[in-house]
């Protein structure tokens, strides 16, 4: 089955993110496919290469880099939202990709379930 | 067709877990997770609420959730199922649509 | 349930608006959400309950804040195709609101309606 992913909040704030990508890992361990994880909201945060958490944390945005490295996964982030909260192309880690809300509405007719993480 | 409600908000703290339910259909499932999870233990004010709700719709609460607030799975509302992120994905793939309350 | 239509997939989506306005930005950027949904051919359903039926409250002036008023855009939906907007009458006599009080055209439907119409859907987006 495709899952569709959207992470509507930040990577510390909030468990938002984290409980998406244990559910993420869950499901392709279960042999499902993820088609997209789109970053709204703040969830944009989530794509910053500047995140550097003390080494005893986890650190989610390696997480999310990791599963877009293995197995890879789509990990795409509002240009409108990451512009608001200053998260443009430069401020990308590796295997995040810079695109329009139509890849969410996309996702939401491409994926058999749409499963939102948020506040 | 069938919608799988998640709920991440303690009742004490937000009305989602109230509107979801009063929303949520006959044969629907709600999942309580991340900070909702405390609305699944008996003994609580809202538990006569989820026995209730249990008649009508299938009650599940995330153990790792649950575990690491220290809330024993042993203790939960008679009537709500247990799961891991496995059986979160599951459930997502058993019911035709996800619905989020938050 | 979803469809073929002109070659693509046709699916009910419902966005479903529980939040009061300015407090947080989630009711605007749903709102950019659902102005995106219309390029994309769907069945495209907006849902007010809750709080979320401040949304659509008539007289909003943010002046004061510095804040954008951005309630004038849902009126400006229907020039997207986008009419299909449904608001909880329970949530609007809780809060002591009526549909007078509303600034665009709506249907009000029962709880236990709204609760029909969710589960009828394909994609629910929540914020």
């Amino acid at each position: 089955m495709k899952f569709g992913i959207l992470v509507n909040e930040g990577p510390y704030n909030h468990q938002a993110s984290d409980s998406a990508y244990r559910f993420a890992k869950a499901a392709i361990d279960k042999g499902h496919q993820i088609y997209r994880v789109f970053f709204y909201y703040d969830g944009v945060l989530n794509a910053t290469k500047h995140s550097d958490p003390p080494s005893d944390d986890r650190n989610v945005v390696k997480n999310w880099q990791k599963l877009a490295e293995d197995h890879k996964v789509d990990l795409v982030v509002c240009v409108a939202a990451g512009m608001r909260r200053g998260i443009v192309e430069d401020s990308l880690a590796p295997g995040f990709r810079i695109s329009g809300l139509g890849q969410l509405i996309e996702a939401g007719i491409q994926s058999d379930r749409l499963v939102t993480f948020g506040d | 067709m069938s919608t799988l409600h998640t709920v991440n908000k303690s009742p004490f703290e937000r009305s989602s877990l109230q509107s979801c339910l009063d929303h949520a259909l006959e044969g629907d499932s709600v999942l309580l997770m991340e900070d909702a999870v405390v609305a699944a233990m008996a003994g609580t004010a809202m538990a006569p609420k989820l026995a209730d709700a249990a008649n009508s719709v299938k009650l599940f609460v995330l153990g790792p959730d649950l575990k690491a607030r220290g809330l024993d799975a042993a203790g939960v509302v008679a009537g709500i199922g247990v799961v891991d992120y496995d059986g979160f994905v599951d459930l997502a793939a058993e019911n035709s649509t996800v619905q989020a309350w938050l | 349930m979803e469809e073929e239509y002109e070659g693509g997939i046709v699916k009910k989506f419902m966005f479903v608006n529980r939040k009061a306005p300015y407090g947080t930005v989630y009711a605007l950027e749903v709102l950019e959400m659902v102005l995106i949904s219309a390029a994309f051919d769907q069945d495209v359903h907006v849902a007010f309950l809750d709080d979320g039926v401040f949304q659509i409250k008539k007289g909003q002036d943010t002046k004061d804040l510095g804040m954008k008023n951005f309630s004038p855009t849902y009126r400006a939906l229907e020039g997207y195709d986008i009419e299909k907007l449904f608001v909880e009458r329970e949530s609007l006599e809780e809060r002591g609101l009526t549909e007078d009080d509303l600034l665009v055209d709506v249907e009000v439907i029962s709880r236990a309606d709204m609760a029909k119409l969710m589960g009828e859907m394909d994609v629910v987006m929540t914020a």
